[in-house]
């Protein structure tokens, strides 16, 4: 694939995630420059249902598919397009991916990986602060409306 | 050892002593011919005296008359007439022959002396060596292990010295001395007298005063011996030492014992000159008293001038002599206490028999008969019981687990039967006889103990893997005279100095006591790697392969069969539709996964001493790139590199750990950077200076586009670069044609790691799944393609280090664990040899291991001590000490089922 999309590009879609959208676009920059930029075919795993949770992953191209693992079939519980993370569970909480995250076209992503997180947040207060607000809002957000980040086709 | 070294000198030089005894003898006559020679030529030929008075008279060369005594034979010989110059030229010829065979004489003498003391100093060395082996554990716990080494080395060194003169020294000098005396006596009775008592006053006082001497020496060696001891301490502590910054304390504690040693040293020296000075006062007292006494009796005419003289001329040649003989005795003196400091510490109250360590190369017979404790109490350094009374009997085949609610019973017991700690009172027994009066042989093959503090020797994995093994050579080299010549002599010297006559380059691992023995030639390797995967170690010692370097010359086979790898590993990608996650090597394109730099070079680059060889390289990357025309180019890309890298990392604070993520850029670049872009933004048409170019320049070399991603290499700069390969080879200068070695297809690079070389590409940037990909396609690959034993071994060649440092301590826990699965025992004991691991891996260690050796033919049993308790379940039987006694005993389940301490631990 042609490479287009530049460290400057990546942050610009990183602003529009909304964990970020308040957080200095200097320290974006260090985040997007610290993190992987990967790809992914159609029909390719993130990462899976019970892994160790080791990075989130901001969509830049393309859309995945969300997974849940139950009574030995994968049940669909969403997608995320453009500018949507996933597997940002693991950014706050130790734990074990909670859903299969599967690219549906063909997906371009940054990984951000956990420890590199930390580290890029350790001396910025403020990042902290606005994703456990971005979290706080989520959960409100879930409880009575659905997620503002992903279409819940459970039904 | 004996108490004096005198003593042990003669008990094991004797015949020689008295060889070389009668050899001097033998070399005086020619010695004191050649005396009396020069005399003879003077006097005769030269002066004209002897008979040569007239012009033409001749004299008798070689003549002799000798009567044997009593029986009155007469055997003469008349001798050859020779004139005046022809008895000088004879005379003189025979002057020549005497040197000759004097010089031949000491070199003879001084050789032999030297072989003699080399080989008592190698005995004493190898027994010291051999006592130590021998000491009961108790006793080596004690021991400082730089102490003993200083003591082996250094302490009996100068042995060697005085053992060729310990006896042939004395009675030479004392013969002298005695003639002399004698001589002076004959001559005058009343000053010869004199002589004697001044000669006694010397030989009475000196010793006395050199008691102090001695006494320093003594002083001088133990606090040179503990210096010995201290520095080892710092150097295995020094983790600790830093950790807790007490450097300071351990230099002014050198600087204390330097300071005592100086104190004792200079003290020495005050007293050996004082000696000197008596010593030498002594000696002039005593032709002050004949010049005085003698010439005052002289003058009174009672005694004659000419005896006076006569006297006075003997008196020269005793000083002489008994000034060496002094030396000599100060140098017994000096050996004996250091012989009788060293001894003290090689004469511990108990000395295991040397019987018990005799070497069997047989293989004992597997009985299968209990290994028991009876009422066995152990002490530990302190002398409390750490158990009592305890009585416990393993089974041929069981597993046992042992757990220790309080205390370390069960570790102490676990000791005992490894024969490490002695019980104070009961038996250890192994079928009907003591464990302590078993041979090692029996014991050390029967039994296998292992625990997380196992040490490890420098060497190869492999070497320590195999230690286990190595109980007699597998050859019996019993007969000198089947050997080649440099191994006889090696045999013979050795069987002189009383030494092992085995050879150790030998083949000494018993192929027959490996654990997986069905009588195959494979079963040494089947063993090897059933261990290592019992243990979890096998991936690891393949990392370890993946990183090693192997040169092509010295394994053809196995780097072309690499190379094939390459390209299957290619292939099976390609298969696999997953070729993309590597971007191989090729010379006419540019490989975006990897450097500027790499680029230009398509090359590996070997590791050199050489000290300018980096310096080198890049003054001629920077030569090629201006002949390229890329200086410039790279260059102004540089610039944009540079303000985006400050952009990023201008704000972080220096010690951000975020920075070790940048490969080739350090904090101190960054600053620089940050300055000289300000610098020119604030003046634009500035001259740069050349450094500063090559500093912007290189950090492009360094830029990956996937990785950087500032959207900086151009398809041109790509194209110009993959261009300039040539260019670089073209002009390579000599001292980089060794270093750099070009990525062929087709050929193995010696330059690059062995996964390098299989991989022959980079990996993508963009699938962070690609190491996990890769590794599972490969290593089914190398086993399909036979070349995983010999990664595996090429992984077993990894050096340890000293102790085993290199390894982490993990993976020194695993190789002590598996070093004991290797061998073939009746009973394994394992005593909490897997501290700090991770419950769940222990638990899968646990299980491989039991099953590893149940797999065995031999039945044999398993006493481990667990530190984490629920892994008891996996065992036949367990065994609950608390304080130092069994509390309870029985299979898991019924033990689970009482509510005794042992529920209370697992739950």
């Amino acid at each position: 694939m042609v490479q287009t999309m530049l460290l400057n590009d990546e942050v610009q879609l990183l602003r529009k995630v909304p964990y970020f959208c308040r957080v200095d676009p200097c320290k974006l920059k260090l985040l997007a420059f610290t993190s992987d930029r990967v790809c992914y075919d159609p029909g390719e795993e993130l990462f899976s249902q019970g892994d160790n949770a080791e990075a989130a992953y901001v969509i830049l191209l393309g859309e995945a598919e969300l997974f849940t693992h139950t009574a030995g079939e994968d049940i669909k519980i969403g997608e995320a397009g453009c500018n949507s993370i996933i597997g940002e569970m693991c950014l706050i909480s130790s734990s074990l991916q909670a859903v299969t995250a599967r690219a549906k076209t063909e997906v371009e992503a940054l990984r951000i990986a956990k420890d590199t997180f930390f580290k890029v947040i350790a001396d910025n207060p403020r990042i902290n602060m606005e994703i456990s607000r971005t979290l706080a809002e989520n959960l409100r957000g879930s409880r009575f409306n659905g997620s503002n980040r992903v279409e819940h086709l459970v039904s | 050892m004996e108490k004096h070294l005198l003593r042990y000198i003669w008990n094991h030089t004797r015949p020689q002593q008295i060889w070389v005894l009668s050899i001097v003898l033998l070399s005086m006559i020619p010695y004191f011919m050649a005396f009396d020679l020069p005399k003879q030529i003077i006097n005769g030929p030269i002066q004209g005296g002897g008979g040569f008075d007239s012009p033409g008279a001749t004299q008798a060369f070689l003549d002799f008359s000798y009567t044997v005594p009593l029986l009155g034979w007469t055997i003469a010989f008349k001798g050859f007439e020779l004139s005046r110059l022809e008895m000088l030229l004879a005379l003189s010829g025979v002057f020549l022959l005497l040197v000759v065979i004097n010089g031949l004489f000491k070199f003879y003498i001084n050789n032999y002396k030297g072989k003699l003391g080399e080989r008592l100093l190698r005995r004493i060395r190898y027994e010291l060596v051999d006592r130590l082996l021998r000491f009961p554990p108790s006793t080596m716990r004690q021991v400082r292990a730089a102490e003993v080494s200083s003591m082996v080395k250094d302490e009996v060194e100068p042995f060697g010295g005085f053992t060729g003169d310990a006896f042939v020294q004395p009675a030479l000098l004392g013969g002298q001395a005695t003639a002399a005396l004698i001589f002076i006596i004959l001559q005058n009775l009343w000053l010869g007298l004199i002589a004697a008592f001044m000669v006694a006053i010397q030989v009475g006082i000196i010793p006395k005063m050199r008691r102090r001497l001695i006494d320093l020496g003594r002083q001088r060696q133990i606090t040179a011996r503990h210096l010995a001891g201290k520095v080892g301490e710092i150097v295995e502590g020094i983790d600790t030492i830093h950790t807790y910054d007490t450097t300071n304390y351990e230099r002014a504690d050198i600087s204390n014992r330097l300071g005592q040693i100086y104190k004792i040293r200079y003290e020495l020296y005050r007293w050996k000159f004082l000696v000197k000075f008596v010593n030498n006062f002594l000696s002039q007292l005593t032709p002050f008293l004949f010049y005085s006494i003698g010439g005052y009796f002289a003058l009174r005419g009672t005694l004659d001038v000419g005896q006076l003289v006569a006297v006075i001329n003997a008196y020269k040649d005793l000083p002489g002599p008994l000034k060496e003989l002094i030396d000599w005795d100060q140098a017994r003196q000096d050996v004996q206490v250091k012989y009788e400091q060293v001894r003290e510490q090689f004469e511990p109250p108990q000395l295991l028999d040397p019987a018990i360590q005799t070497m069997s190369a047989k293989m004992p017979d597997h009985l299968a008969s209990p290994l028991a404790a009876v009422n066995v109490t152990i002490s530990d350094g302190s002398g409390a019981h750490v158990t009592e009374n305890v009585s416990l009997k393993i089974a041929a085949g069981e597993t046992v687990a042992m757990i220790d609610n309080s205390g370390i019973g069960a570790e102490a017991i676990a000791e005992a039967f490894g024969r490490i700690a002695w019980p104070t009172s009961g038996r250890v027994t192994l079928g009907d006889a003591e464990l302590l009066e078993l041979p090692e042989a029996v014991t050390g093959r029967q039994i296998t103990y292992a625990s997380s503090d196992s040490y490890f020797f420098h060497g190869t994995l492999r070497d320590n893997l195999v230690y286990g093994l190595k109980h007699a050579p597998s050859v019996p080299d019993n007969d000198p005279n089947g050997e080649t010549n440099p191994r006889r002599w090696a045999i013979q010297e050795a069987l002189r100095a009383g030494n092992s006559i085995h050879d150790p380059d030998a083949d000494w691992i018993d192929v027959r006591s490996t654990s997986v023995s069905r009588g195959g030639p494979d079963d040494l390797s089947r063993s090897m790697l059933g261990a290592l995967d019992a243990v979890q170690l096998t991936s690891e010692v393949m990392e370890l392969a993946l990183h090693s370097f192997i040169d092509p010359k010295d394994n053809p086979t196995l780097t072309e069969r690499v190379v094939e790898m390459r390209f299957a590993l290619r292939e099976e990608l390609a298969r696999d539709g997953i070729g993309n996650i590597v971007a191989y090597f090729d010379f006419t394109s540019y490989n975006k996964e990897a450097t500027v730099r790499e680029n230009l070079l398509f090359a590996a680059s070997r590791q050199t001493s050489a000290f300018n060889a980096e310096v080198v390289e890049g003054e001629y990357i920077f030569e090629v790139l201006k002949t390229a025309n890329l200086f410039e180019l790279l260059y102004a890309m540089g610039l944009t590199i540079a303000e985006n890298v400050v952009e990023i990392f201008a704000g972080l604070p220096p010690e951000h750990p975020l920075f070790q993520q940048l490969e080739h850029i350090t904090i101190d670049d960054i600053a620089f950077y940050q300055q000289f872009m300000q610098k020119r933004r604030r003046k634009p048409g500035m001259e740069v200076r050349e450094s500063d170019r090559k500093a912007i320049v290189r950090l492009s070399l360094y830029y990956i586009e996937p990785r950087y991603r500032f959207g900086v290499l151009s398809e041109e700069i790509m194209d110009q670069i993959v261009a300039a390969r040539d260019l670089f080879y073209a002009k390579l200068p000599m001292a980089l044609r060794d270093r750099i070695e070009r990525y062929d297809p087709h050929r193995y690079m010696g330059a690059a790691t062995l996964r390098e070389n299989i991989l022959f590409g980079k990996l993508t940037h963009r699938s962070p799944d690609a190491p996990a990909k890769i590794r599972k396609i490969a290593a089914r690959l190398t086993r399909e393609m036979g070349l995983y034993d010999s990664f595996i071994n090429l992984g077993l060649s990894y050096d340890v280090g000293a102790s085993g440092r290199r390894l982490t301590p993990v993976q020194r826990h695993k190789l002590s664990l598996a070093r004991a699965l290797i061998r073939r025992s009746s009973y394994y004991i394992f005593n909490k040899p897997l501290p700090g691991l991770d419950r769940r891996v222990q638990e899968e260690i646990v299980k491989n291991v039991l099953q590893f050796l149940q797999e065995q033919d031999n039945n044999p049993s398993v006493v481990w001590v667990l530190s984490n308790t629920s892994l008891s379940r996996m065992f036949h039987r367990v065994i609950v000490f608390d304080r130092g006694s069994i509390v309870e005993d029985g299979s898991f389940e019924t033990l689970d089922m009482k509510s005794g301490i042992f529920r209370t631990l697992v739950a």
